[in-house]
């Protein structure tokens, strides 16, 4: 309590102390320009939050990896083929001393990112085309808005969908073709994942197609193309760097959503190709060593911060590929 | 060119024609076929939306209404010490579980083994001693004499009444024997048993019981939670928007600021927990499970997002408002705080409510700090262990009693309702302050 309170005398009663200062002083001008050096100060503390939030997250969880790699090798936790964090909780309990072999996290991670991308590229890629080059007002005015509720539904929704009734009818739709699938299947959770990362895909895309310049299509119908000769032969390519930066962002979400892989893909670290077999991602495995009952040094707890490390430095990576990749783009055009 | 201009052509095609025609009904064909893949996508994303929308308010219709029986309970004023008028310690003291347990007994007077009878007791809620203690202090007029009262029933008497437990099955696989069903039915017959609306599921915290479980705590939890967020975020965000659109000169620095918040606004919301669990709580030594700490997270969480629409709403300014304002001698502080601010300020507050709107479905990152625990008390301040309406879902759908499963699709309802409010009220404002300049 004494905190936010103090956090909030900060934030905001500092400012409206130092505005209000300088309308009672206002016309000594000496003191007005120290007290407006002081709010721009102020300002810029708050500008620099965001550096100080990526410096605290890369040390909080680049310090509690490093102290997990001081029990386990990183060699055998980036190449291990077996997961299983289930270590003693106490010390006089008999126990496995448990596996940190993360390849299975990986590659199921990958599995669903993999399925995800399958159903968010194309359909998103396509809506948005359809949406910039063919739809008229008023569709425009019908679908913009669907996307937006499809976007702004929590993930906890997905996955209790994805979980309930996605999962089931899988594992029937398997079963009546004859294969046995798990009712936690890696294509269920890729399915809806795919469906909540679509908006993102054609909301993105849409932007950048209506960035290519209308003097390319012109030409392009000028020359006798139709409508989609026209898009795929010159609209497309064009629009093709700044595609694949929010394809890029996509993946860099498909990797980070949580909720839904949560409560549909399951926890057997499965180290298969198979989308009807359950499969357990970074995300899933974060948080089910985080919840619960814990000492905070145990290497189970630290092997959450280790897979938070490959997880913000893997993302990272993605959405600064992707910011470079659509600022270069809007260069080319502006 | 086009059809036209060829079916108008009567004399006899030569083949170079025909096979022109033949290219140009084929391309005009693909780009039908193009066309209508782009409409099949859109209707493929409304489709299922429709679908998940239709599964949870359909599963979610059942939890608005509980099955409550009828019975005749006798509050004997020997079982409260003391006399008329009666102390409030003695009616919160008097054994109502018993009084009930009589009154159930009374109404099925030929049970008489112990199995079956606490196999009867079994079909009213656990909770319903302390409804009845309740009630009683609300109206000690009630002691001496028989009412019949509406108590709240089993999850598994309501699933039956409810529908949803099949009574042909073999009686080893449900949870209600046919000897409780008979029972049920024999209350039914006498007008006994009812669906009231489900008051408890708006006015109760967490239970372990599914009928007696409610939203109340989760809600509360996701208002202090959100009400911290907002405290920080807000002028945060407006301060940091205000700095990087007005101020900031161009250098490195500032590039390096922007390209960060830019990446931030992309970083998955589970490295945010990360940072709360080992910052806020292991380092600073925070409680967990608190509101504070997951408002302080969350508030991490949507600055990128408030600090990017507020840059729009600021950028919306014309310049002109500025110049016009040091023209006449205003230092760039008071332009921007006497005359653009206000201006931006409408902008500004949608930025903030999208954010909202965004911590509000926010699971994961309470996950990582504790914020899963299994509550009953409803929090009353931001210091208190609580729950948030999202992580109740999550809670919920992993329960294994068939019970939970309408409660969570009915919680899932509450919270895109209030989506569904908070994005009307970001419609409204846009549409109230959007100006032409």
């Amino acid at each position: 309590m004494a905190t936010l309170t103090a956090l909030c005398l900060l934030f905001i009663g500092l400012p409206v102390a130092l505005i209000a200062a300088m309308h009672i002083l206002r016309r000594r001008r000496a003191v007005c320009r120290r007290i407006e050096a002081g709010l721009r100060g102020f300002l810029l503390l708050c500008a620099c939050l965001a550096i100080f939030t990526t410096v605290g997250i890369v040390f909080s969880v680049l310090f509690e990896a490093i102290r997990f790699f001081q029990l386990v090798p990183v060699w055998d936790f980036l190449f291990g083929l077996d997961w299983s964090p289930q270590t003693a909780i106490r010390d006089d309990q008999v126990g496995s001393s448990g596996a940190f072999g993360a390849v299975p996290l990986f590659a199921g991670t990958f599995l669903i990112t993999v399925i995800a991308m399958a159903v968010a590229v194309p359909f998103g890629l396509l809506a948005a085309i359809y949406l910039s080059e063919y739809a008229g007002r008023r569709v425009r005015a019908t679908a913009k808005p669907l996307l937006e509720i499809l976007a702004g539904i929590p993930t906890v929704v997905y996955g209790f969908f994805a979980a309930l009734t996605v999962g089931p009818l899988v594992r029937d739709a398997a079963a009546s073709l004859g294969l046995s699938a798990s009712a936690e299947s890696a294509l269920a959770a890729g399915l809806v994942m795919g469906v909540m990362i679509l908006p993102f895909v054609s909301s993105l895309s849409d932007d950048v197609i209506n960035a290519v310049p209308q003097s390319l299509r012109d030409g392009s119908l000028g020359l006798g193309a139709t409508r989609s000769e026209t898009i795929r032969r010159v609209v497309l390519p064009a629009a093709t760097p700044g595609i694949v930066g929010s394809v890029l962002l996509a993946v860099s979400r498909a990797i980070g959503e949580t909720m839904i892989v949560v409560m549909a893909a399951g926890l057997a670290a499965n180290l298969t190709a198979n989308p009807l077999q359950s499969v357990t991602t970074v995300t899933v495995q974060i948080v089910t060593l985080l919840v619960g009952d814990q000492v905070f040094d145990s290497p189970k707890t630290l092997a959450a911060f280790a897979l938070g490390l490959v997880l913000f430095a893997v993302t990272l990576v993605l959405n600064m590929v992707a910011l470079y990749v659509a600022r270069k783009y809007r260069e080319q055009y502006e | 060119m086009n059809k036209a201009a060829f079916a108008g052509n009567d004399s006899p095609e030569s083949p170079v024609v025909r096979r022109l025609r033949a290219g140009i009904r084929a391309r005009y064909r693909r780009e039908r076929r193009f066309r209508r893949l782009g409409a099949a996508s859109l209707v493929v994303g409304a489709l299922f939306l429709l679908w998940l929308l239709g599964t949870s308010a359909f599963k979610a219709a059942g939890a608005f209404s509980q099955t409550c029986i009828a019975i005749d309970i006798a509050l004997d004023a020997a079982e409260f010490d003391g006399d008329a008028p009666y102390q409030r310690e003695a009616i919160a003291a008097a054994p109502y579980n018993r009084m009930i347990r009589a009154a159930l007994r009374a109404a099925f007077p030929e049970v008489t083994a112990r199995r079956d009878k606490r196999r009867l007791y079994q079909l009213i809620s656990d909770g319903v001693q302390y409804h009845l203690r309740d009630r009683v202090l609300a109206d000690p007029q009630l002691i001496g004499g028989t009412h019949r009262l509406w108590l709240l029933a089993d999850d598994e008497v309501d699933l039956l009444i409810k529908g949803r437990i099949d009574r042909n099955l073999p009686q080893a696989n449900r949870r209600l024997s046919d000897q409780s069903i008979n029972w049920i039915d024999r209350l039914q017959a006498d007008g006994r048993v009812e669906r009231r609306f489900n008051r408890h599921f708006f006015t109760a915290g967490d239970s372990r019981d599914a009928e007696q479980a409610g939203i109340l705590g989760a809600v509360m939890g996701s208002v202090f939670t959100l009400g911290v967020t907002m405290l920080l975020a807000v002028p945060v965000g407006i301060a940091a928007a205000v700095y990087l659109q007005e101020f900031a000169p161009r250098n490195r620095f500032i590039d390096l600021v922007e390209v960060n918040i830019n990446n931030l606004a992309a970083v998955p919301s589970i490295t945010f927990g990360l940072l709360g669990l080992a910052l806020l709580i292991n380092f600073f030594g925070m409680p967990r499970s608190v509101p504070l700490v997951g408002g302080m997270v969350l508030a991490l969480m949507t600055l990128p997002t408030i600090i990017i629409s507020s840059r729009a709403a600021l950028a919306a300014v014309p310049p002109r408002i500025r110049q016009a304002a040091l023209a006449l001698g205003a230092s760039r502080v008071q332009a921007v705080v006497h005359h653009v601010l206000p201006l931006a300020l409408p902008g500004m507050l949608t930025g903030a409510i999208i954010g909202l709107a965004q911590a509000l479905g926010e699971t994961a990152p309470l996950l990582a700090i504790g914020m899963v625990a299994f509550i009953v008390d409803v929090p009353g301040a931001v210091t208190d262990p609580a729950t948030a309406l999202p992580v109740q879902i999550y809670l919920w759908a992993d329960s294994p009693e068939r019970a939970f499963v309408e409660r969570t699709a009915a919680a899932i309802v509450v919270l895109l309702a209030a989506l569904a409010a908070v994005n009307g009220l970001i419609a409204v404002l846009r549409n109230k302050v959007e100006k032409r300049w």
